[in-house]
C-alpha cells in the first residue's frame, strides 16, 4: 500500500514539476493542483497505516495515526481556497488580455534592453537587413523555379 | 501572563471579522482596526518584557500537552519581532488611511489588513511547524488579496508570478513537513530538537537544507528572491510597505527558529547559509543599482539586506545572532520607512521612476530629510541605527575567523550608499527627464496629506530612537541569541 502510495506521489510531482514549466497559466495551476495532491499523498503516507482510529470502535494498537490526516485536510483546505483565487486571478488576466500566457516583467526586459543599447539595435537592424535580404533571395530563387 | 499569549492573533482576527460587519461605514473599519493594533502593540510590549524576565511564555491551546496540541510560545526574539512587526502594522495602517487610493475604494481592505496582521503574529508565536505553516499561509492569503487589490493589468501579471511561487514554497513546505513527521513522528519544534537529534547524521543535515529552501524562498534568499523585485513594486505603496518590512522579516525569523532550535550544531549548514548570504547581498545590490524606479531599487535592496541577517545566522555565534536580530529589528523600520516615503514621492511626484523624478528637495524639502534618514541608516552610516547591528556583524565575521564574508559586507554597504545615491541625486537634486504621468498631488507644507507625513516621520523616529537606545536593544538581542543558541529553556519550557 504505502509503495503504492509513493508511486502515486511521485507520479503526481512529476508530472505536476513538468506542467509548472509550462508558459501557459492554465497549465501552471493545473500542474500546481497536482504538485499540492502529491504533497498530500505523501503526508498520508508519513503516518502508520491501520484501522479507524477510533476509540471504543477497535484495538488502540491498531489504529492508523491520524495526525497526518488532520493535517492532509487543513493542507487541502487551504490549497483549495489559494486555487480558486489563482483561478480567478487568471480569469482576470484573460479579460484584460484575451491571453493565459505569462507575461514578461517590463520593467527588466527595459533593463536587460537599456544596459547594451547602442550594439543591441545596429545588431538587431543589421539582422533585420540579413533576414529581408535572404527572404528576397529565396522569393527570387522560388520564383525562378 | 502565558494566557495572553494568543492574542496578538484573536485580536486581529476578531477585528477582520467585526471589520466586514461593519462594511458599510468606513470610519468603523478605521476605528477597529486602529484599536485592535493598538492593542496587539501595547500586548506585545506587555509579553516581550514577560518573556524577557521570566523565560518562555507558553500556551497549549485547547489544554492538549505540548507535542500534540498546538502549543504557542513567546520568547525573547518572538517577542522582539512581534512588537516591531505590530508597530510596524499599526504605522502603515495611519498611512493607507491618509493615502487616496487602495483603502479608500475597497471594502475589504481593512479585513484583509487584519488577516495579514494575525498571519504575521501568529508566525512569531507558533511552537510546531504545521501551525507555521498555516499561519505562513493566512498571512499569505491576504497578501495575495492585497497585491492584486484594483486587478490592474500589471497587478495581476505580478500577483501571477506572487501567488504561484508562494504556493510552490507552501507546496514544498507540506512535503518536508511530510517527510519531517515520517522520520520523527512530530512536528512540534521543541519535540523536533529532542527527536532529530537521535536520526542519523545525514538524514537531519537534509532536513536543514530542506528548510533553507523553503524559507529561503519566503525570505527572499539567493537564487530563490526573483519573484520579490517583479512583485512587490506593483502594490499599492502602504502595502508594499508592510510587504517589505515584515512578509520577507517572517521568513528570516523562520529561518532564524528552524536553523538554531531544530538542529544540533554539526547539522547546521552553515557554510552553504554564508555562501548564499555573501550572494544574496552582492546580486541583490547590483539589482538595485540597475534599475530606474524607486520601488524597484528599493526592492532590490530588501533583497540585498536579507544577505546581512543570513550572514549573521550562518556565523551561530551569539554575537552573529545578536548582530542579525538587531539588524533585522533596524531594517524593518528603515525598509518600511523608505517605502512610506516612496509613496509620498509617488504621491507628489506623480511616478515612481526616476527620469519622472526631480527637484524634490526644493518642491518637498520634508520627503527628503525623510528620505534621507532611513536611507543612511541602511546605508550603515553612524550614528544611525543601521551602523550598530553591521558593526556587530563584522566583529561576529572577524571572530568566527570568516574574513571574506565580512569584506563582502562592507562592499556591498559601499553599494548601498550608492543606490541610495542614485535616488537622492535624480529624484531630489536631478531634473526630471520626461514629464511626469500619473496625478500629481499639491505638496503642502507638510509635504503630503497630514495622515501619511506623520506615520512616516513616527517611523524615522523610531530609526533614529533604535540608535539612540542601542546599548540596552543589543543586550535584549544578546540575550534573546544566548536563548536561541542554548535551547533547553525553550525545549524545557514547551515539554515541560
Amino acid at each position: 500500500m504505502t509503495v503504492t502510495l509513493a508511486f502515486a506521489a511521485a507520479t503526481l510531482f512529476g508530472v505536476g514539476t513538468y506542467l509548472v514549466l509550462q508558459r501557459k497559466l492554465s497549465r501552471i495551476i493545473i500542474g500546481l493542483g497536482l504538485l499540492t495532491h502529491g504533497a498530500n499523498v505523501l503526508l498520508m503516507t508519513s503516518g502508520r497505516a491501520g484501522d479507524e482510529p477510533l476509540i471504543g470502535v477497535g484495538d488502540v494498537d491498531d489504529f492508523a495515526d491520524p495526525l497526518p490526516h488532520a493535517m492532509a485536510l487543513t493542507a487541502i483546505v487551504i490549497t483549495f481556497g489559494v486555487s480558486a483565487l489563482l483561478l480567478a486571478i487568471a480569469f482576470r488576466s484573460w479579460i484584460l488580455r484575451g491571453d493565459d500566457e505569462v507575461e514578461n516583467d517590463v520593467a527588466d526586459t527595459l533593463i536587460a534592453r537599456g544596459g547594451v543599447e547602442p550594439r543591441d539595435v545596429s545588431d538587431e537592424a543589421r539582422a533585420e537587413r540579413e533576414a529581408e535580404q535572404a527572404e528576397a533571395e529565396l522569393a527570387g530563387e522560388l520564383g525562378r523555379e | 501572563m502565558s494566557e495572553l499569549v494568543a492574542l496578538p492573533v484573536l485580536i486581529p482576527l476578531i477585528g477582520a471579522a467585526l471589520s466586514i460587519l461593519v462594511g458599510r461605514s468606513r470610519v468603523a473599519q478605521r476605528a477597529i482596526s486602529l484599536v485592535a493594533l493598538t492593542a496587539t502593540t501595547v500586548l506585545s510590549v506587555v509579553l516581550l518584557v514577560g518573556a524577557d524576565r521570566d523565560g518562555p511564555l507558553v500556551m497549549q491551546s485547547g489544554g492538549w500537552p505540548a507535542p500534540i496540541g498546538i502549543t504557542l510560545v513567546v520568547d525573547r526574539l518572538s517577542g522582539i519581532m512581534l512588537t516591531i512587526g505590530s508597530l510596524m502594522l499599526l504605522a502603515v495602517l495611519v498611512f493607507a488611511i491618509g493615502q487616496p487610493g487602495a483603502e479608500r475604494n475597497h471594502v475589504g481592505f481593512q479585513s484583509t489588513y487584519l488577516i495579514l496582521a494575525a498571519g504575521v503574529a501568529g508566525s512569531f508565536i507558533v511552537g510546531d511547524l504545521f501551525t507555521l505553516f498555516v499561519s505562513f499561509e493566512m498571512m499569505l492569503t491576504a497578501s495575495y488579496v492585497l497585491l492584486t487589490l484594483g486587478g490592474g493589468r500589471e497587478q495581476v501579471r505580478a500577483g501571477m508570478t506572487y501567488v504561484v511561487i508562494s504556493l510552490l514554497a507552501s507546496t514544498l513546505f507540506v512535503t518536508s513537513l511530510a517527510l519531517l513527521y515520517a522520520a520523527t513522528g512530530t512536528v512540534n519544534m521543541a519535540d523536533l530538537a529532542v527527536k532529530l537529534g537521535e536520526l542519523p547524521d545525514g538524514v537531519s543535515a537534509a532536513f536543514a537544507v530542506l528548510l533553507v529552501v523553503v524559507f529561503g524562498i519566503k525570505a527572499g534568499l539567493f537564487p530563490l528572491f526573483s519573484w520579490l523585485p517583479d512583485s512587490y513594486p506593483v502594490a499599492p505603496s502602504a502595502v508594499t510597505a508592510v510587504f517589505a518590512g515584515l512578509l520577507t522579516k517572517v521568513g528570516v525569523y523562520a529561518l532564524i527558529r528552524s536553523q538554531t532550535l531544530l538542529f544540533d550544531a554539526p547539522d547546521r549548514p552553515a557554510t552553504l547559509l554564508l555562501v548564499l548570504a555573501g550572494l544574496t547581498m552582492v546580486i541583490g545590490i547590483l539589482g538595485a543599482i540597475a534599475q530606474d524606479d524607486v520601488k524597484r531599487i528599493l526592492s532590490f535592496n530588501i533583497v540585498s539586506h536579507i544577505g546581512y541577517m543570513v550572514m549573521g545566522l550562518a556565523l551561530f555565534s551569539v554575537a552573529g545572532l545578536a548582530a542579525a536580530v538587531f539588524y533585522t529589528v533596524h531594517h524593518i523600520v528603515a525598509m518600511t520607512t523608505l517605502f512610506l516615503t516612496g509613496g509620498l514621492i509617488e504621491h507628489v511626484g506623480g511616478s515612481s521612476q526616476l527620469s519622472r523624478l526631480g527637484n524634490l528637495t526644493r518642491t518637498a524639502p520634508v520627503i527628503a530629510v525623510l528620505f534621507l534618514v532611513p536611507a543612511l541608516a541602511l546605508g550603515g552610516f553612524p550614528p544611525l541605527s543601521g551602523f550598530v547591528p553591521k558593526l556587530g556583524l563584522i566583529e561576529a565575521g572577524f571572530d568566527q575567523g570568516e574574513n571574506v564574508i565580512v569584506v563582502v559586507s562592507l562592499v556591498v554597504s559601499l553599494l548601498t550608499v550608492l543606490s541610495m545615491m542614485k535616488i537622492w541625486l535624480s529624484a531630489f537634486w536631478g531634473d526630471a527627464t520626461e514629464q511626469p504621468q500619473g496625478v500629481v498631488h499639491r505638496v503642502g507644507t507638510l509635504g503630503g496629506p497630514a495622515l501619511m507625513v506623520i506615520p512616516t516621520a513616527t517611523l524615522a523616529a523610531v530609526s533614529l530612537a533604535i540608535a539612540v537606545a542601542a546599548g540596552p536593544l543589543y543586550r535584549l538581542c544578546e540575550r534573546a541569541a544566548v536563548e536561541l543558541l542554548d535551547r533547553t529553556g525553550y525545549v524545557e519550557a514547551v515539554l515541560g
